[in-house]
């Protein structure tokens, strides 16, 4: 997928006038944030866990070379196989190879940000396979060529009717004046549509939410039961996961899938949980003759021992996005990549570089409400800070910023200037505003009131008021 | 298959670098030798019986049934009557699980039973469970010539036939269960199922029989004899 990172700001201003959209994204996430706050209230060991999440993901970063031995090493035990690949090419390549090697032609998919992130489907279309979304949101969206705009919701954006628009013009083998006026109408057309391709599929792809080191198991964690169908009716397994997903046992695993179903639907544990350890063993009469693990690094492991190694705790529940107010006010798609949100803003810096993406830690209220509710305790704030900072290092800010805050720091330093020369500035601006109370316009300040008005300052500065209350103590 | 061994040296090499000195190996290999149980919520340390009660409460809370049963005896008529109630067709394939085997599914001679794994058009399963999940009323599947997995996914209705005494309360209690029944092992597929298949991709709606079965029926044998 191509990303349109650096056009955040047109996105975002797009976004903001899609009326269809507004009116989607005004209803979808309140849902969520209300079924994760009585999930983690019913909880009362919630808050807890999230410490010892926040601990055992700090210890598997700082021992993650041993738990990815251990793990590739149960899976070959188990007759597996684990292909390392440091780029997206390369995984690219080693999934294209698995396929070419089974001769396959259809290949159904589990819901995967990996794959996304890799941009498998054109990948495999473009060499004359036939990849197959089978996570109904992802199906609809593979259907209107779109990318997700959620990361456990991908097709939230869309209405009830532009899913029977999309499914009116795909299926064209139903009849074009069938009923579609409901959800269950819908879903259960793609249930069988699909169930057709899964029966097709000589391959099938999932992603996976951990990796077992003491096991060497993956396991994926749905609602639809996609995931596994995809599992077990294709010949061959392909996992694609990167390496922060490992976890050492399956009480550490059990530990995190306490916080991921909660934080992300409010559920208290989603539908399907499973655990895939090998090919199907002797006398299994099904599941899968080929398991493999593409196991891929692409950027992570440059992000250990540097200001942004917390972000690899990330579990991709999406309670960041769900709880914050840019999310909600320009839907995923604006920010141009696969992971939207507070975890995109600063996930895609790091993956795509500051240039391309350098928008989307600006883009923030800093309100904080990521990092309150982010199961991993992850610092999202203060990480979207340290992308300004290597932005206003690597001089990719607009001349006209970097002047301004050349300006500002110059006095900030001087602090007998500055709070005399802002005593002056409130002082006239105060006089000049008192008419109406308020400036819809300011010289050097467009790009603010451009959107709103400014109040005009009314008596005197913080340091002056900060000064008498200190005097009054 | 391509040659991924210089990318798995750059890969791991990259890690060891960036990380310093790996003195945390002997405390990761204890980890994994001991797998040492992380915090485990109140909710389902309590008596067997509590538990038992926890999961059928659980289980109905996310749409499934529970029927319970004094003995599996009374299976072939809960079954027949279950899918009568739904105007289902009485044709159930059944897992080929010999906990199965003492199920007299000849006192109902309307009963189709046929078994092995789920072929396309069979639309109700009968399978058996290994543990149950009191703590968030998950059942607790694994695969295996006697369980099929396709059982669990494939048809419309799935009925799992659940003795009390395969309820515990916690994940990790059906860990040790586990670990107990197959020592150093891992069957190729764990299934922990909690209520049917469901989505919420359209308008969040939550719908049930998005690809796996529509209903989960769980009979509970409350004779844990045979």
């Amino acid at each position: 997928m191509h990303p349109t990172t650096h056009a955040f700001p047109e996105n975002a201003r797009k976004a903001l006038s899609d009326e269809r959209l507004q009116k989607v994204l005004s209803t979808a996430g309140t849902g969520f944030v209300e079924k994760r706050r009585k999930a983690a209230e019913r909880l009362p060991e919630f808050e807890a866990l999230r410490d010892q999440g926040r601990d055992l993901k700090n210890h598997v970063l700082a021992n993650l070379d041993t738990y990815l031995e251990a793990f590739e090493a149960k899976v070959t035990e188990q007759g597996g196989h684990v292909h390392w690949c440091r780029t997206d090419q390369e995984a690219r390549d080693a999934i294209l190879g698995i396929c070419r090697k089974a001769n396959a032609r259809t290949v159904t998919k589990g819901k995967s940000m990996i794959a996304e992130e890799i941009g498998i489907n054109d990948y495999l279309e473009a060499n004359g396979l036939i990849p197959i979304e089978t996570d109904l949101g992802e199906y609809i969206i593979q259907l209107r060529h779109e990318p997700p705009s959620h990361i456990i919701a991908p097709a939230i954006h869309l209405s009830k009717e532009d899913v029977a628009e999309t499914f009116r013009d795909a299926h064209t083998e139903l009849p074009r004046d069938r009923l579609l006026d409901e959800p269950k109408v819908l879903i259960a057309e793609a249930r069988q549509v699909l169930r057709r391709k899964f029966q097709e599929a000589e391959v099938g792809i999932t992603g996976a939410n951990l990796m077992i080191a003491e096991t060497g198991s993956t396991i994926i964690v749905t609602n639809e039961g996609n995931g596994d169908l995809t599992q077990i009716l294709p010949r061959i397994h392909v996992v694609i996961a990167t390496i922060d997903k490992v976890v050492p046992t399956l009480e550490d695993a059990t530990l995190v899938l306490r916080l991921l179903a909660r934080s992300a639907t409010g559920q208290e544990a989603s539908a399907y949980t499973t655990v895939s350890t090998g090919p199907k063993r002797p006398g299994d009469v099904d599941g899968p003759e080929e398991f493999h693990v593409v196991l891929l690094d692409n950027g992570r492991s440059a992000l250990l021992g540097t200001e942004f190694q917390d972000v690899l705790r990330c579990i991709r529940c999406g309670a960041c996005m769900n709880h914050c107010p840019v999310y909600g006010s320009v839907g995923g798609h604006a920010y141009g990549w696969v992971y939207p949100g507070p975890i995109g803003s600063v996930m895609q810096p790091a993956l795509l570089g500051v240039k391309e993406a350098g928008h989307l830690p600006n883009a923030s209220t800093f309100c904080g409400r990521c990092e309150a509710v982010c199961p991993m305790r992850i610092p999202l704030p203060k990480m979207m800070r340290h992308w300004r900072e290597k932005e206003f290092e690597q001089g990719l800010q607009p001349a006209t910023m970097r002047r301004g805050l050349g300006v500002w720091g110059w006095f900030a330093r001087r602090p007998a200037l500055y709070h005399a020369a802002t005593r002056m500035a409130v002082k006239a601006l105060g006089a000049l505003g008192r008419g109406k109370g308020r400036f819809a316009r300011l010289p050097l300040a467009e790009g603010w009131t451009r959107h709103r008005d400014m109040p005009a300052p009314e008596g005197k500065t913080f340091q002056q008021q900060w000064a008498e209350r200190k005097g009054k103590r | 298959m391509a040659d991924t061994s210089s990318a798995r040296a750059q890969i791991l090499g990259g890690i060891r670098k960036a990380l310093g000195s790996a003195d945390g190996a002997d405390e990761a290999r204890r980890r994994l030798a001991t797998h040492p149980r992380n915090l485990v919520p109140a909710r389902a340390q309590i008596p067997h019986a509590d538990q038992v009660e926890l999961f059928a409460t659980m289980a109905t809370e996310v749409a499934a049934t529970v029927e319970r049963l004094p003995s599996l005896d009374e299976v072939p008529r809960a079954v027949a009557e279950y899918l009568a109630g739904l105007n289902l067709p009485a044709e159930i394939r059944v897992a080929p699980d010999p906990k199965l085997d003492a199920v007299p599914w000849d006192q109902r001679p309307t009963l189709t039973v046929t078994r092995g794994r789920a072929r396309d058009p069979d639309a109700i399963s009968v399978t058996g469970a290994f543990a149950a999940v009191a703590e968030t009323g998950t059942l607790m599947l694994i695969s295996g010539p006697e369980h099929p997995t396709t059982l669990n996914f494939m048809p419309d209705t799935h009925i799992v036939v659940l003795k009390r005494g395969e309820v515990v309360g916690t994940y990790e209690d059906a860990w040790d269960r586990l670990r107990a029944a197959m020592p150093g092992a891992m069957p190729r597929t764990v299934n922990l199922i909690t209520g049917p298949s469901r989505t919420g991709d359209i308008e969040q709606r939550i719908e049930l029989g998005a690809h796996g079965p529509r209903r989960l029926h769980i009979l509970l044998i409350e004779d844990d004899a045979g």
